[in-house]
């Protein structure tokens, strides 16, 4: 992937197909360039076999499974700086997905264009709680669906107008963060 | 700074709309974001045709939807086309700029622009 905010946004698309109620984003920088990236949901969970064979599309316990290719991307995308990646799932309870990058490597794909995958998973997904936060020191981004459902109350957040406004409000946000990596 | 009472208008403009919205007549335009799609570029198509409706005034008459796979990674980013009793058109290798054409020949004016659909 060309930016590391895609790879978010696949990955988060399986949170959503999960049947989560809530997603949390969170990317941390921290003094050293170390960057890492937590998406937690509360969606159906994957037994400890499933999180093996979705780390590894070429561990197979069964052939059932269609092998996909989002979770082994952002394993890439974090070993290839130094980092890596770790998901600890359980069944009905749900997911977190937390994977470290080394931003100071020549190999760190740039986070790029945060705003437009929030806007386009709040605009998959309008129901969803969606908690954001991008931290740097001394600046941070962050975004609560849950705060702007309370302003909005019956009026959909996947409604264009609101979605404009959102990506606005993220836009402002980033500017005032001094760019992304 | 963008402020909540800004959205708390926008609701109050909405909510009169909501109904209109649920009508089931109008065109749909669905983007495959799927892994291979989201690669390829789907999320700039998708944001193109959102950015296209919006400037036209046509929030209400179009919408602009997410899918998973659709079965054709290798022509992805694909686009599909839904208008009320006329067979589907599939937009296959899609950018923003074809996007952009894609919404001011076909969806506005009528004419599938069959350069960018399957098989050409
Ligand atoms: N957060 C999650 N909660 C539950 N299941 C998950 C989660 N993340 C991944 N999975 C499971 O792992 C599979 C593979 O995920 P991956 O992103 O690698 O591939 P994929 O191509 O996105 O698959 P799909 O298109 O079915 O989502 C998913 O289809 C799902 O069964
Ligand atoms: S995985 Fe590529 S279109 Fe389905
Ligand atoms: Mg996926």
């Amino acid at each position: 992937m060309k930016e590391l905010s895609l790879n978010i946004l696949d990955v988060t698309e399986n949170s959503v197909s999960a049947g989560a109620k809530n997603i949390l984003i969170s990317l941390i920088e921290d003094e050293k360039g170390i960057l890492t990236l937590t998406i937690k949901d509360n969606g159906c969970g994957m037994t400890p076999e499933v999180v093996k064979s979705v780390i590894d599309p070429f561990y197979t316990t069964r052939t059932t499974r269609k092998v996909g290719l989002g979770i082994p991307l952002l394993k890439l995308a974090a070993e290839q700086t130094g980092g890596s990646i770790n998901i600890e799932s359980e069944v009905g309870t749900g997911t977190t997905v937390t994977a470290t990058f080394d931003t100071k490597s020549i190999d760190f794909t740039p986070i790029g264009d945060m705003t437009s995958t929030l806007v386009t998973l709040i605009m998959g997904a309008p129901d969803i709680d969606f908690e954001y936060i991008h931290q740097k020191p001394g600046v941070e981004v962050t975004l609560s669906t849950l705060q702007l459902r309370e302003v909005l109350g019956d009026v959909s957040l996947g409604m264009p107008e609101v979605l404009e406004w959102i990506r606005e409000y993220l836009t402002e946000q980033y500017n005032n963060f001094g760019g992304t990596n | 700074m963008k402020s909540l009472a800004e959205l708390a208008a926008i609701r109050d403009k909405m909510k009169d709309k909501v109904a209109i919205r649920d009508s089931e007549s109008g065109t749909r335009i669905v983007v495959g974001m799927a892994t291979c799609g989201i690669a390829a570029g789907a999320r700039p198509v998708l944001a193109a045709f959102v950015e296209e409706v919006a400037n036209a005034g046509l929030n209400d008459a179009i919408t602009v939807t997410q899918t998973g796979c659709i079965g054709i990674c290798q022509y992805e980013p694909v686009v599909e086309v839904f208008e009320a009793g006329k067979e589907k058109v599939t937009y296959v290798k899609m950018t923003p700029d074809k996007a952009k054409r894609v919404f001011a020949e076909h969806i506005q004016k009528g004419n599938i622009v069959t350069e960018y659909t399957m098989g050409n």
